[in-house]
């Protein structure tokens, strides 16, 4: 069994959903300013989609330094992304754009806060997917 | 709108370089990074296809798109213009000066929309209808209400209804159309429409966050039982409005179930569970896939399905700060 390791901006929204997979999981911290988070284990990522701009600025920025640090990114085995299907083809694309730059499955898309379906959903697979990773 | 508008009491030059909430310059970038005017989207290429719409179906969408203009127009002119004196931080007042703005354009939009594809006549009935159809002047005057009443936070509430619930009944018509390859510049539009209202009922639906945390657990629960009650009385009056709309077409079932799903979105912009469970908010695939080409079951790898191991389709764009 292995970690979270999640970013939430100051809306909460993805640190809602977390909190009710009731998992233990670790949060990027939201200032460049803050201690870095460094990752020890492996871990699934769940990270909110930044919507518009045409893809551009979709993975947030302290995502982003998180998965440069090369020890960080070593550890990564999956990406769960947030989003919002008003965006259309840039639903839920930071999943996208982080499973194709770290070489990892895209594992699960949901929207805002996520559903008790959702939450459900990623509980069990995550536990299914510890066990053959 | 005969009543004096209630203005900001005191002014502070706004400085962008000293921000009190991150959210603000965040939001400000994104909206105006999303820019757009209809002028941009070659609507007359959709000329041809509205004439292969049989009368019924021309005059559905005639008067969904008149209804949305009516609903812009309160958002622009009373809806985002009435949250700027409640503002917190003078950015939080520039952004909803944008806010206002771009659902000016919106409204504007929908007059293009009309005048590429019907006559003066055709739009005049249209206006007319929007004017005498109780259920859309319920909505408006339900919000309105709202808007003109002395609560910062309801005014809040009802915002994101607007932008993130009370618009959907007419957003399903071009989805619908898109999804038969009919009138796609015009949905093309749409989408641009869609993509805003995110983002305002996101921040709206945040700011009003913002109040509740600093706000007595009485005055949370007050909040929360007013907003799902006005949630109810919504979306009695949109089920109403759906069926004057779509019942000539057969479509009413399947708007409301479109309707559900965002009044749940709704709900989750201001920090609420949704309120309908999962088998009633089943959206049609095919206005799902109009809406977002993406929001296939392909990215549930745990449901071992087929070929959802995806790891990650190309992405053209790409930020700076990546180092590897």
């Amino acid at each position: 069994m292995s970690g979270i390791v999640y970013f939430s901006s100051v809306s909460e929204n993805t640190r809602r959903f977390v909190d009710r997979l009731e998992l233990p999981a670790q949060r990027i911290p939201l200032r460049p300013s803050d201690q870095p988070l460094a990752a020890r284990e492996p871990y699934v990522l769940i990270v909110p989609t930044y919507g518009g701009g045409n893809g551009r600025g979709a993975v947030p920025k302290r995502v982003i330094t998180f998965l440069n640090d090369e020890k960080n990114r070593s550890l990564i085995r999956g990406v769960v992304a947030a989003g919002n299907t008003n965006f259309g083809s840039a639903y839920c694309i930071a999943g996208n754009i982080v499973a194709r730059k770290c070489q990892v499955p895209h594992l699960y898309n949901f929207e805002l806060l996520g559903t008790t379906e959702d939450v459900l959903r990623v509980r069990e697979g995550l536990g299914q997917f510890w066990l053959q990773h | 709108m005969s009543e004096k508008l209630k203005l900001v009491s005191r002014v502070q030059a706004i400085n962008w370089n000293r921000i009190e909430d991150d959210k603000d310059l965040e939001v400000w970038d994104r909206l105006t990074g999303n820019f757009w005017l209809p002028e941009k989207i070659p609507l007359s290429n959709d000329i041809q296809s509205w004439h292969t719409l049989k009368e019924h179906e021309q005059l559905m969408t005639t008067r969904v798109f008149a209804g949305l203009t009516l609903l812009d127009t309160v958002q622009g002119t009373v809806g985002a213009v009435s949250l700027i004196p409640d503002a917190l931080t003078p950015h939080e007042e520039a952004v909803y000066t944008n806010i206002a703005f771009m659902e000016s354009v919106h409204a504007k939009s929908y007059s293009s929309i009309f005048s590429t594809l019907i006559s003066t006549a055709e739009i005049d009935d249209a206006f007319r209808w929007s004017e005498e159809n109780e259920n859309l002047q319920r909505k408006a005057h339900i919000i309105l209400d709202y808007y003109r009443g002395d609560d910062p936070e309801k005014r809040k509430v009802a915002s994101t209804m607007l932008e993130s619930f009370l618009f959907y009944s007419g957003f399903y018509a071009p989805m619908y159309w898109s999804s038969r390859a009919k009138l796609t510049n015009t949905a093309d539009l749409i989408r641009l429409i869609i993509r805003d209202e995110a983002v305002h009922g996101y921040y709206i639906g945040y700011k009003f966050q913002k109040a509740l945390e600093k706000a007595t657990p009485e005055r949370r629960a007050e909040l929360k039982d007013y907003t799902f009650e006005l949630l109810f009385e919504l979306y009695e009056n949109e089920e109403q409005y759906t069926e004057d709309l779509y019942d000539p077409l057969g479509l009413t079932e399947d708007v409301k179930a479109f309707l559900r799903y965002n009044a749940n979105k709704a709900l989750m912009n201001l920090g609420y569970e949704g309120l309908f469970p999962k088998d009633q908010v089943q959206v049609n695939p095919a206005i799902l896939s109009a809406l977002s080409p993406n929001a296939d079951e392909n990215h549930d790898f745990f449901s071992g399905s087929g070929s959802s191991y995806v790891i990650g389709k190309a992405v053209n764009t790409e930020d700076e700060d990546w180092e590897f």
